[in-house]
């Protein structure tokens, strides 16, 4: 742990993208589950994810990234499915 | 030696923003601090400056825009006073412990309420603890040499702190008083080029500003904040002396007016030290060992120097242009605890008595009877009188 003498004044974080060290899934109650048979790949899930933690590998949904998903439930709600069955749904963590 | 002229206090602050050129200067209006930002917005319009104008929706939005054009790396000025520093507030904080250089002139004036447009220093003691450096100017001319300095001050690479420059409202932001300009190349020169540190704006290399710090480190955060304050005095003094040799003025941490072979003393800030020095010559004259201390840098506080300049004395009475209900006034509780810590050889060493005036509170007028009032009861209590009241109001109807 760093002591105050090594710290940047201001708070100010040169490393760029070092968010990605900062693991946020563990926030989560509920946890988005995907089910590929229902999905278009729309990729609106993608859009809307707050957290980036939707994984799109060549241009295509394969799932999420349960390290930052912080279970918010947007993709799930944005996700149009196929004809009316969800591609995403949410359930209770730990369940 | 730069031109004389007869200003306000504003026009004079207005004049030296003039003269830095900021990159971007955030505003909201408001009495008596408007004549400053109004100035500076037709010197932006006559293409006096280079300055990109934002016109903000409220001073905490003004305070908002000037701490994000500043972490983008600009040069940043604003302006305010009493209920627009109180809007201010949360985000004066984020201003100091992001280590951004904002040079905002405080014109002081009460706050609310009830009601009241008039100078006194309740605004800037409220912000006493937002982390600030905190310059205050006794008239116009003291008010356009701080604000110079203030820019080396603030931007000063072992700083990046923000620098308030306080003067009282109306008092000295609309009287008009004869002031000596520098010309407009010798304050460039003095100020220099601004060199940014860590810029947003620089997009080769990305950064972070306002990161989430928990129970782990934040308190790492404070404790650098703190000695970052500590090295504040240095850079005061070493700009002050080279100001001195542009201009010919003199500055230090306080000033001290016939001090050195004092008795009696008071402690003073802004316009009414004026007065004050007036009668301190009076009791002189009457052969009554009468001085004066008025402080310049507030925050941070120049405990040890202080208390130095004062500890030889019988009876010092500090006066408070803002008041803390149901406590001593802001410089009092300063000033004491400056003089607690004084120590002599061991065989337990006299101070002075201290004293608590608040006098002049939302503009209320100081007479040279005020101050005569107070050295009277000070040099009763240098014969030996006893204090009867610590803290007590000068000036109000009984
Ligand atoms: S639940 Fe929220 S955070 Fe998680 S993947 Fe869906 S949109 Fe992103
Ligand atoms: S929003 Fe739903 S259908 Fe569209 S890509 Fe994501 S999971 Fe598939």
């Amino acid at each position: 742990m760093k002591k105050w003498k090594e710290l940047v004044p201001g708070a100010v974080v040169l490393e760029a993208g070092s968010s990605e060290k900062f693991k946020t899934g563990s926030w989560r109650s509920f946890r988005p589950r995907w089910i590929e048979e229902n999905c278009i790949q729309c990729l609106f899930c993608w859009l809307y994810c707050p957290d980036m933690a939707v994984k799109v590998v060549e241009g295509k949904m394969t799932g999420f990234d349960y390290d930052f998903c912080k279970g918010c439930g947007v993709c799930a709600r944005e996700c149009p499915g196929k004809k009316g069955q969800k591609a995403i749904v949410m359930e209770p963590e730990g369940k | 030696m730069g031109k004389i002229a007869a200003v306000t206090g504003n026009e004079a602050v207005a004049n030296a923003l003039r003269q830095a050129n900021p990159d971007v200067c955030s505003l909201y209006p408001i009495t008596p601090q408007t004549d400053i930002v109004q100035r500076f917005a037709s010197y932006v319009s006559n293409g006096q400056v280079d300055t990109e104008l934002i016109n903000a929706e409220s001073e905490h939005s003004s305070m908002s825009a000037a701490i994000g054009a500043s972490a983008a790396g600009g040069r940043v000025v604003t302006a305010t006073s009493s209920q627009g520093l109180a809007l201010m507030w949360e985000m004066l904080h984020i201003a100091s412990a992001t280590n951004l250089p904002i040079i905002m002139p405080l014109v002081n004036r009460a706050l609310s309420a009830p009601l009241n447009i008039h100078g006194d220093h309740s605004d800037g003691m409220g912000a006493r603890d937002t982390g600030w450096i905190q310059l205050w100017s006794e008239n116009a001319q003291e008010a356009y040499d701080n604000t110079v300095q203030a820019f080396r001050i603030g931007e000063h690479k072992d700083l990046r702190l923000p620098v308030m420059v306080c003067m009282d409202g109306f008092i000295i932001s609309h009287s008009i008083e004869r002031i000596e300009y520098l010309e407009d190349k010798q304050v460039k020169d003095f100020i220099g080029e601004f060199v940014n540190v860590n810029p947003l704006l620089d997009l080769e290399h990305p950064k972070s500003y306002g990161p989430l710090i928990l129970t782990d480190l934040y308190m790492e955060f404070k404790r650098l904040q703190h000695e970052i304050m500590g090295r504040v005095k240095k850079v005061v003094l070493d700009v002050a002396e080279d100001f001195y040799k542009l201009s010919g003025r003199r500055y230090g941490l306080f000033e001290s007016y016939r001090l050195e072979d004092a008795e009696i003393g008071m402690v003073v800030m802004n316009s009414a030290a004026g007065t004050s020095k007036d009668v301190v010559d009076a009791f002189r004259d009457k052969g009554i060992k009468a001085g004066l201390l008025k402080p310049r840098l507030f925050r941070p506080f120049p405990y040890t120097e202080i208390a130095d300049a004062l500890k030889h004395l019988k009876a010092v009475c500090v006066m408070d242009r803002a008041d803390s209900y149901g406590g001593y006034g802001p410089m009092f509780m300063e000033i004491s605890s400056a003089l607690y810590q004084v120590t002599g050889n061991g065989s337990g060493v006299a101070k002075p008595k201290l004293i608590n005036k608040i006098y002049g509170l939302g503009g209320r007028d100081y007479m040279p009877e005020q101050a005569e009032q107070v050295f009277t009861e000070l040099d009763a209590i240098a014969k030996g009188a006893p204090v009867k009241l610590v803290k007590d109001y000068i000036g109000v109807r009984e």
